[in-house]
């Protein structure tokens, strides 16, 4: 299947690893992965903090990129069947919330009014990551090997908005060697939030140090989930306490120990 | 002060102070979150609560059918609200009640009053009131303003009771004393209940049995009761008072008047439709298949049949007050109307991530949690002044903030209402009006505004995008062992806890370019 | 003039609506796809067992007994209870009581009289009724002030209260009680006794309501 990668504007510029392992894994299962080089980001952290006229470019942006890319190659297209991104958070945002923002900004005036129906077509072929590999591509054995004692958080978003449900889980108990501890209180959210982790600092902190208590409980060495996102707080939080539990997105471990050696 | 959120000459609720705290969400917050026994005693409540939810609404494997039937009668109730408040009115007073309607706050309090003081006489006046744990009441501050007329109002459930003896305020919508543990509590009554064994325990089956001695003599004598109501059938003309103690059937059976306060939006249009919430509310309240007791009476009760038959059973002297109070400010707003759906059973506090850290007096509100995040903004009206605005700003505004969008309360809702999505819409409204008002000359715009323009600049174009990523790249200088350990503000209120990764050497753009360039 | 409150909530509510003319919505069709009955016959055993089972989880006492045994059976638990004065409505069965050695003040003999203060019920040792319905899936029991039940301060002001149930009365759940209740009738949903979750969401029976519910249930 030819695929294009939406990596997000925080794997591209921070955690880039997490965008190519996708691209390494995609490519070893056999598809072929483009990417559409003038993509940046969702708006997700304009929408979420109420800047939704500020987002309307972003979002009308992220629908021109996409829609190219899905369109065939003879109408000058990439030809793309799918679109993929490692996190279920920026897919909730295409899916849920581009599409809403394009109608308020469209009863205000200030966009036009087929962009919510275009937007909607785009995030009807977006994909998270688990989402694609499960429910597209039909495959839960990626064929990796990671042997280590591994964790999972579930992100709110991956979990509640997009209802991934049990892939994430089903594709880790597939990896080779992997030793996958059951993280308590899963659910419950790490505190990162977008802009929450800042305006309300002091909650978001006593969210995180519950989280990072039940990943201690589990004497994990890494603990993995769908978002870069959620993954930079975890991580920025077991950095500080100089706990040495490390994140890893689950790409990188789908995409099995020593991926690396593909790049 | 000037509103704009609402639709224009639809007024919110009367300042009372009641729905706008003090303080901004996040300062209050710290400060609770500085409370390591509140702390304690919250995640202990909320985490029994959320067990025993879950165990119940597991039982039932057409939970969210019923989900689904809860949310259309509601959005009908909205859609039809005007036909069914006269069914109502009609069919209660054909039965003998009495139907008021109040506009705001001060227009309920003054007609409760007037009915207290109708029931007595010059020679025998009513100076206290026995009440129904109610959240109209409370968001109309009816207490306050009976006593400001010399009439006391006796909280009757027991939570309500350990609330008003130690002169606290509620922190949670069903057990407005979850902040306090058992020690507190006997504490509280040691302290400020009159004729108190001194020898008092902190077992809970103790303190109940105090409450109840406490409370009896109050229940056999009072002659009039104030309730609120959980729900109101306009077919039939039916209140309904749902709840556990007995304290609500004391109240609605015992006195000779009684008055109850209700909000325009808990209808429900059918007799039948009670077979959805009579289901759907004990179970996402207490955690229970059914509450201890539910109490429905219409217009002014009688007996039937046999040799009593159309004798008197209860209150004859009976009035039913509709309250307005931003309720119809909040309908105006088709992506906000739906918190007028919440039935206040407070699940979505107890499965709160924010809530169980804070607790319900950060809100400020006497609708805390995520509810009280959609609804007291809709309800008291945001002024645009929120944690952004340069010198502090309006506690209401801060409130859809106070959440990190994580949806576990449009699980447990019972009624499907979608608090994250309106949550968002809130902000927008927030900033809309921030923005309208700082076209006023001389104000500037808030530099979080700035920044969030200039990021969508960037965010508009990859070349503009990737630029930017060249200057974040900058920030490997700020790192030590790949790590950063402080930032400006407001960055720095990540890392007083957090640290940063240093940013990677070569983008993922870059390494594309680098490695696939030759490919689109 | 001055527009009435009345008046005035009713406009905001139609331009909140959008509403500019009289026009009046028809209802919205409610998606009723929940279960409307457990697909038992009222009194079906499974359906007692299951009452049985949830009246206990909440903490009454219940006692089984066929059709000629409801005497002995009411007997024994006000005995063991030591009940010596009970109050009873003006229609409860004559055989309910007779085998018990109890003084009974009976309620409301008459529409305009004989109606027992709150003082003599506040003193009576308790209360026996019969119900209008008892849902199983849920413990619940509804009183609806027929003369087998009472008025409703007659089974809240006595601390014990005992209500037989016979099996026909018992449906499977909630939406198969409605249509069986009147709603011009005070009606009161009884689930186990009077109980509290005020203190630490602990659960503790028996407040300002009966703190010992006994339900008889008659069978066959």
């Amino acid at each position: 299947m030819r695929i294009a990668l939406f990596a997000t504007c925080l794997a591209d510029a921070m955690f880039p690893r997490a965008a190519q392992a996708t691209v390494v894994l995609l490519e070893r299962l056999g598809h072929e992965v483009v990417f559409p080089a003038g993509q940046t980001c969702c708006g997700q952290m304009h929408v979420n903090t109420g800047y939704q006229r500020e987002a309307l470019p972003v979002v009308e942006h992220h629908v021109d990129v996409f829609e190219a890319a899905l369109r065939p190659r003879a109408q000058g297209g990439d030809g793309v069947e799918a679109v993929v991104a490692p996190s279920g958070s920026c897919v909730g945002s295409v899916r849920h919330q581009h599409a809403v923002v394009a109608r308020r900004m469209a009863d205000q005036g200030r966009a036009d009014a087929g962009l919510a129906a275009r937007a909607e077509a785009v995030a009807a072929r977006t994909y998270e990551l688990s989402e694609l590999l499960v429910d597209v591509l039909r495959v839960t054995d990626v064929g990796a090997r990671y042997p280590h004692r591994v964790t999972y958080h579930p992100t709110c978003h991956s979990l509640r908005m997009l209802r991934v449900d049990d892939k994430p889980l089903r594709l880790l108990r597939a990896v080779h060697g992997l030793d996958l501890v059951e993280l308590p209180d899963a659910e419950q959210c790490c505190g990162f939030g977008g802009t929450f982790s800042v305006k309300n600092a002091d909650t978001s902190t006593a969210m995180l140090a519950d989280k990072i208590r039940a990943v201690q409980t589990t004497r994990s060495e890494v603990v993995t989930a769908g978002d870069s996102s959620c993954l930079m707080h975890i991580g920025g939080g077991l950095s500080r306490l100089r706990v040495g539990t490390k994140t890893v997105h689950l790409a990188e471990i789908l995409a099995g120990e020593g991926w690396e050696a593909a790049l | 002060m000037t509103t704009f959120l609402g639709m224009p000459g639809l007024p919110v609720a009367t300042e009372r102070g009641t729905l706008r705290g003090p303080d901004t969400f996040p300062v209050a917050a710290r400060k609770a979150l500085g409370d390591t026994q509140l702390r304690k005693n919250l995640g202990h409540a909320t985490s029994t609560i959320r067990a025993k939810r879950a165990r119940v609404v597991g039982e039932l494997d057409d939970w969210e059918e019923l989900r689904a039937a809860g949310a259309a009668i509601k959005a009908d109730v909205m859609a039809r609200l005007p036909e069914l408040l006269v069914q109502l009115e009609e069919n209660v007073t054909a039965r003998g009640g009495h139907v008021h309607w109040a506009r705001d706050a001060d227009e309920a309090n003054r007609i409760v009053l007037d009915l207290v003081r109708a029931a007595g006489t010059p020679d025998d006046p009513v100076t206290s009131v026995v009440k129904v744990k109610s959240m109209a009441t409370q968001e109309i501050g009816l207490n306050e303003a009976l006593a400001e007329a010399g009439i006391a109002a006796v909280e009757t459930d027991l939570a309500e009771l350990i609330v008003q003896l130690s002169d606290d305020t509620p922190s949670h919508i069903l057990v407005p004393a979850i902040h306090r543990n058992r020690a507190e509590i006997r504490q509280i009554f040691l302290d400020h209940m009159p004729d108190v064994d001194p020898g008092l325990t902190d077992e809970p089956r103790v303190l109940a049995m105090a409450a109840r001695a406490y409370l009896r003599r109050t229940f056999l004598a009072a002659r009039v009761a104030v309730s609120g109501a959980n729900f109101a059938i306009a077919e039939t003309g039916t209140l309904a008072v749902v709840e556990s103690e007995g304290n609500g059937r004391m109240c609605l059976t015992l006195p000779q008047t009684l008055v109850t306060v209700m909000g325009i939006e808990k209808l429900l249009p059918t007799w039948r439709d009670l077979e959805v919430f009579l289901q759907l509310l004990p179970r996402s309240s207490t955690g229970e298949r059914m509450n201890p007791y539910t109490s429905m009476w219409t217009g002014a009760p009688r007996t039937s049949g046999g040799t009593a038959d159309g004798a008197p059973d209860g209150p004859q002297d009976l009035h039913l007050v509709l309250l307005d109070n931003g309720r119809t400010a909040t309908l105006a707003d088709e992506a906000g109307r739906q918190a007028l759906h919440c039935i206040r059973c407070s699940a979505c506090l107890n499965v709160c991530p924010v809530y169980e850290r804070t607790g319900g007096h950060a809100y400020g509100s006497v609708y805390p949690g995520p509810i009280g995040a959609v609804l007291t903004p809709q309800l008291a009206g945001m002024h645009g002044h929120g944690a952004d605005a340069p010198a502090g700003g309006d506690p209401v505004d801060t409130l859809p903030y106070a959440s990190s969008l994580c949806g576990a309360c449009f699980d447990a809702c019972p009624v499907r209402i979608d608090i994250p999505s309106m949550l968002v819409h809130l902000r927008a409204k927030h900033v809309e009006t921030a923005q309208a008002q700082r076209r006023v000359p001389g104000l500037p715009a808030s530099a979080e505004n700035a920044a969030m323009s200039a990021a969508a600049w960037v965010m508009q174009d990859a070349g503009r995008f990737s630029f930017a990523e060249k200057g974040l790249q900058l920030g490997r200088l700020l790192a030590r062992d790949g790590r950063i350990r402080s930032l400006p503000p407001p960055l720095s209120a990540w890392t007083t806890s957090r640290d940063v990764p240093a940013p990677p050497a070569e983008t993922f753009r870059q390494w594309w370019a680098r490695t696939r360039g030759d490919r689109s | 003039m001055t527009t009435s409150a009345r008046d005035e909530v009713l406009g905001r509510i139609r331009t909140a609506l959008g509403r500019t003319g009289t026009e009046a919505p028809q209802p919205s069709p409610v998606p009723r796809d929940y279960r409307t009955s457990l697909g038992e016959e009222p009194g079906a055993p499974g359906l007692l067992d299951l009452l049985v089972d949830r009246l206990v989880d909440y903490k009454a006492t219940v006692h089984r007994c066929a059709p000629d045994a409801v005497g002995a059976t009411v007997a024994a638990a006000l005995a063991e209870r030591g009940a010596r004065r009970l109050a009873a409505p003006s229609g409860l069965p004559a055989g309910w009581l007779a085998g018990a050695d109890v003084e009974t003040v009976t309620d409301g003999a008459t529409p305009d009289g004989g109606t027992l203060s709150v003082a003599t019920l506040d003193a009576v040792d308790g209360v026996v009724t019969g119900c209008a319905v008892a849902v199983a899936q849920t413990g619940t029991i509804v009183l609806d002030s027929s003369p087998v039940c009472g008025r409703r301060a007659l089974t809240l002001v006595p601390d014990y209260h005992l209500i037989v149930v016979r099996a026909d009365q018992v449906v499977g759940s909630v939406p198969e009680a409605l249509p069986r209740l009147d709603p011009d009738r005070p009606l009161t949903w009884v689930s186990g006794p009077s109980a509290t979750s005020d203190i630490e969401l602990d659960r503790v029976e028996g407040v300002h309501g009966p703190r010992t519910l006994v339900v008889v249930l008659v069978e066959g």
